[in-house]
């Protein structure tokens, strides 16, 4: 980046994030453990045995919201990863999280058209599917491609960025504009993925049809094992020798170079393992939303994902998490209450989050401790 | 005389009078042909037998019959022919009753009408006509008239037309080498709508034969063509060309805020595209305010809104420095993340102030129409303007950064900001006027904007990408990097488009930046020294 030196007459603190992650006496996953039983158990038990009306009954709509909201969860973990542990703030997770999103979008409406032809595709009058669409009709292809595809765009695009050590807010606009570059593409009807309407229409998922009841009970509790098993994941890997370095490298990548490290490989690493993961997050929500089109690469998603991160806490785990499910439930709520004031309320987080809450919520509560 | 050329009542087109007068004429027109030749010497004797053939014919319903009538009243009006001009100027007007036309032969009298009024003293009739007979050119037989009228003319300009119109109606001369000339006066002329009349040569009729029976002027055709298909790829060009430039002013305006900005605090401003809509808004405030209470005035409205435009944006950047920025330095990402929430607040305020919908700012009288600098190109006088006031904007920049005092602090705070605070430097303040500066020029991009395209809430968005861009080819604080940078990807982009349309010129364009800080992380015109590796 072409840095400028930034005001270091201020006593400003440094960069507001913990110390790098150390070997933890505690360990979670006992804790970890009880909470996924306790999920597995009562979830099912509140949704398909109590019957409706009940206080305690979860509806479709409910459902169907706490796996979406899940599914953002395990994005703005994939983000506070690059960002929190390795100082690479992406604007272009949409990006990954929709084509993630699109993979298993493709295996959906083949399962839905059958032998035939996607709808959209016999509407643009095409004869056959284009050679990209090979395979999507297997279940477990579309799922390792919703891994993949992320993937691969964030390796090649990383290795560039990487080895030309662009960073900072350089780094944040070229993927933002990778994403818009991108949005621009699918919206294409020449693309093959359905132009401005995206994918929809959905009816089963594995021969399970996609609106019933049991369906959606498994598909939020995927999208609760994919988060639980993304975290105890990303806590490995932040506290493992390699996470030390790259913390090191986000702190100071001049002087970890002179120590004798090479910052590419470790950062390039978090950054496919977070592409990776947000892809699988798209592929799980696509299904609970019944809809993808190039609408979920909008810029302003990208940017709505890194604000779950900051206002949860960067440089922790459970802080994009937290952050991800406090701010979609807000605007959960916003937008049922007054529609038309939630751009400002989002607004208003993205001013002041930062202003008061420099460490996020998180933070707060290591304050108050300490 | 009159009577004479007026059908007769009871005469109409099916009687039998009309039947034996329809056989009677053919034989008729055996003679006309000597009575031309009479004429022609010179000998004007009047024609009365001749004219009522004619106005017979015309009032028939055999097509080919009528078809030689025209020709004839028109060689007849070559001529000088006074009854005959009459005749066509009455057809023309659909003045002579029985008389029905088809469009064939009425464009052919309305041309030879045409031709008549280069005779007319009034200019701007004679222009009317000229740009009339230029669409459909008159027979050659004409061309002596449109001669004399090219001696008459005073006007330079409509001289050229005329010039330009016997070259059109030579093409049909009967004269090959005329014909061949013509070709090359209208290849001279370079205008690609004359294309097709010279395709036309190169037909060839159903039996076979060529259309044009002379090799010579086949193969000058072929040149001409060649060399009007030359003209145009030229014209092309250009156009391509200024297209970038227009493109490039626009960014540049755009980006060079942003690029002062961004050197200043090192944080991209995501509201920047925002300060670019305020400055619009701006303007169209300021254009109300001219319609409302000083219409006569209304084309001078520009004056007064590029200072409000630069106040209004100025303003609100003051705002946003001391209110929010102030306390985020240091802190580069989340400034990016705290500019966009204030874009998102500024959006929103703007659509409740002025409602969703895009509002209609009007340009003024004088930076309507355009520059035709070659044929078939125009050059809108707006974009013109815009081209115009970027650089006049991009001078003041240079100015203020290198001949003021604050442009002095501006530059020492953007190397080395803790040297610049040692040194005396007030850098809080320097800040917000650099901030308020930066954000100004943004407000005069929007004032320019609204001149040429759509001004509502999402305006900024529009740009801020490409700006962004600018300024990562350009680098930072470099107002010469900026400047090759906006151009750079105006022209650049541009160029792509016609080939692979515009989001994939977009992609390819942005593609070819990844690649580029390959080579230069720094942009093109990097800052040296010890300052740039933080």
């Amino acid at each position: 980046m072409a840095a400028i030196p930034m005001n270091s007459v201020r006593a400003e603190p440094a960069l507001p994030t913990p110390p790098a992650a150390k070997p933890r006496s505690r360990s979670v996953a006992p804790l970890t453990g009880v909470l996924t039983l306790v999920v597995l158990v009562l979830v099912p038990v509140c949704a398909l045995v109590v019957p409706a009306g009940h206080p305690l009954h979860l509806s479709d709509y409910a459902l169907t919201l706490i796996g979406k909201i899940l599914c953002y969860g395990v994005a703005a973990l994939a983000l506070g990863l690059v960002w929190g542990y390795s100082g690479i703030l992406s604007l272009g997770h949409a990006l990954f999280f929709a084509l993630g999103g699109y993979a298993f979008g493709m295996y959906l409406m083949r399962e839905s058209a059958g032998d035939g032809l996607p709808a959209f595709m016999t509407f643009l009058s095409r004869t056959e599917l284009p050679w990209f669409w090979w395979g999507f009709d297997n279940f477990a292809w579309a799922v390792l491609m919703a891994a993949l595809v992320p993937g691969a765009v964030a390796l090649v695009f990383g290795y560039f960025a990487f080895r030309s050590r662009v960073k900072g807010v350089y780094l944040s606009i070229i993927t933002q504009a990778l994403t818009f570059a991108a949005m621009l593409l699918f919206f294409r009807n020449e693309t093959g993925f359905g132009g401005n309407n995206g994918f929809t229409g959905f009816t089963t998922i594995l021969g399970f049809p996609i609106a019933a009841s049991a369906t959606r009970v498994a598909l939020m509790l995927s999208s609760f094992l994919l988060l639980v098993g993304a975290f105890l994941a990303c806590r490995f890997i932040v506290n493992s020798r390699y996470g030390q370095v790259l913390t090191a490298i986000r702190d100071a990548e001049t002087r970890t170079m002179f120590v004798g490290y090479r910052p590419l490989g470790y950062k390039l690493f978090a950054w496919v393992f977070s592409a990776m993961l947000c892809g699988l997050a798209g592929a799980l929500y696509v299904p609970q939303v019944g809809i993808i089109n190039p609408g979920e690469m909008a810029p302003v998603n990208s940017i709505e994902m890194a604000i779950w991160v900051a206002i949860g806490g960067r440089g922790t785990l459970i802080g994009p998490i937290i952050g991800a499910v406090g701010v979609n439930g807000a605007k959960t709520l916003f937008t049922a209450w007054f529609a038309e004031y939630w751009l400002f309320f989002l607004g208003a987080i993205f001013v002041l989050g930062p202003l008061l809450l420099p460490h996020g919520i998180v933070g707060l509560f290591k304050r108050r401790r300490a | 005389m009159e009577s004479g050329l007026r059908p007769q009542p009871g005469r109409g087109p099916f009687s039998p009078e009309h039947r034996l007068k329809t056989c009677l004429n053919h034989a008729r027109q055996l003679c006309l042909r000597l009575l031309m030749l009479v004429l022609l010497t010179g000998i004007m004797t009047p024609a009365l037998a001749m004219e009522d053939g004619i106005l017979t014919a015309l009032a028939g319903r055999d097509f080919a019959a009528k078809s030689q009538a025209v020709s004839q009243l028109i060689e007849a009006v070559a001529t000088g022919d006074a009854q005959a001009r009459e005749l066509v100027l009455s057809l023309a007007t659909n003045d002579v009753p029985n008389v029905r036309l088809n469009n064939i032969l009425r464009q052919r009298i309305g041309a030879a009408a045409s031709v008549l009024a280069l005779e007319s003293p009034d200019r701007a009739a004679r222009a009317q006509a000229v740009q009339a007979l230029l669409s459909s050119p008159p027979p050659a037989v004409l061309v002596p008239i449109v001669e004399a009228a090219i001696a008459r003319e005073q006007d330079a300009h409509l001289q050229e037309r005329l010039a330009l119109l016997t070259a059109l109606m030579g093409l049909q001369a009967a004269d090959a080498g005329q014909r061949r000339d013509a070709v090359q006066r209208v290849a001279e002329t370079g205008d690609p709508q004359y294309r097709t009349r010279l395709l036309d040569l190169l037909e060839r009729n159903p039996d076979g034969s060529w259309v044009e029976p002379d090799e010579s002027v086949r193969q000058a055709t072929t040149e001409g063509i060649a060399s009007l298909d030359a003209a145009d790829r030229r014209a092309r060009q250009v156009g391509t060309v200024f297209a970038g430039i227009s493109l490039g002013s626009v960014l540049l305006l755009a980006a060079l805020g942003l690029a002062i900005t961004y050197g200043l605090i090192g944080v991209i401003n995501m509201a920047h595209g925002e300060f670019l809509m305020i400055g619009a808004y701006a303007t169209f405030v300021v254009q109300n305010l001219f319609r409302q209470y000083a219409p006569e005035a209304f084309d001078w409205y520009p004056l007064a809104a590029v200072p409000a435009a630069f106040l209004a944006a100025a303003l609100v950047g003051v705002v946003l420095e001391r209110l929010v920025l102030r306390h985020l330095y240091g802190r580069p990402l989340e400034t990016l993340l705290t500019t966009f929430g204030v874009s998102l607040l500024l959006m929103q305020s703007i659509r409740m102030l002025f409602g969703a919908q895009n509002v209609e700012v009007m340009n003024p009288s004088w930076m309507s129409g355009g520059l035709t600098l070659m044929p078939g190109l125009l050059l809108p006088w707006n974009r013109l303007a815009i081209i115009l006031f970027a650089l006049i904007v991009v001078a003041i920049a240079w100015l203020v950064l290198n001949h003021t005092r604050l442009g002095l602090f501006v530059r020492a705070v953007t190397q080395n900001r803790g040297m610049a605070a040692c040194a005396g430097v007030p850098t809080h303040r320097v800040d917000t006027q650099a901030f308020a500066f930066g954000a100004g020029i943004a407000g005069l991009g929007g004032c320019a904007l609204s001149q040429i395209g759509n001004v509502g809430p999402d305006l900024g968005q529009a740009y801020i990408i490409d700006s962004f861009m600018v300024v990562v080819l350009g680098g930072v604080g470099q107002l010469a990097g900026t400047i090759v940078g906006a151009f750079g990807l105006g022209i650049l982009s541009k160029t792509i488009e016609p080939f692979w349309g515009a989001v994939l010129a977009k992609i390819a364009v942005l593609l070819l930046i990844i690649l580029f800080i390959q080579k230069r992380p720094q942009g093109l015109f990097a800052l040296k020294g010890r300052s740039v590796e933080a």
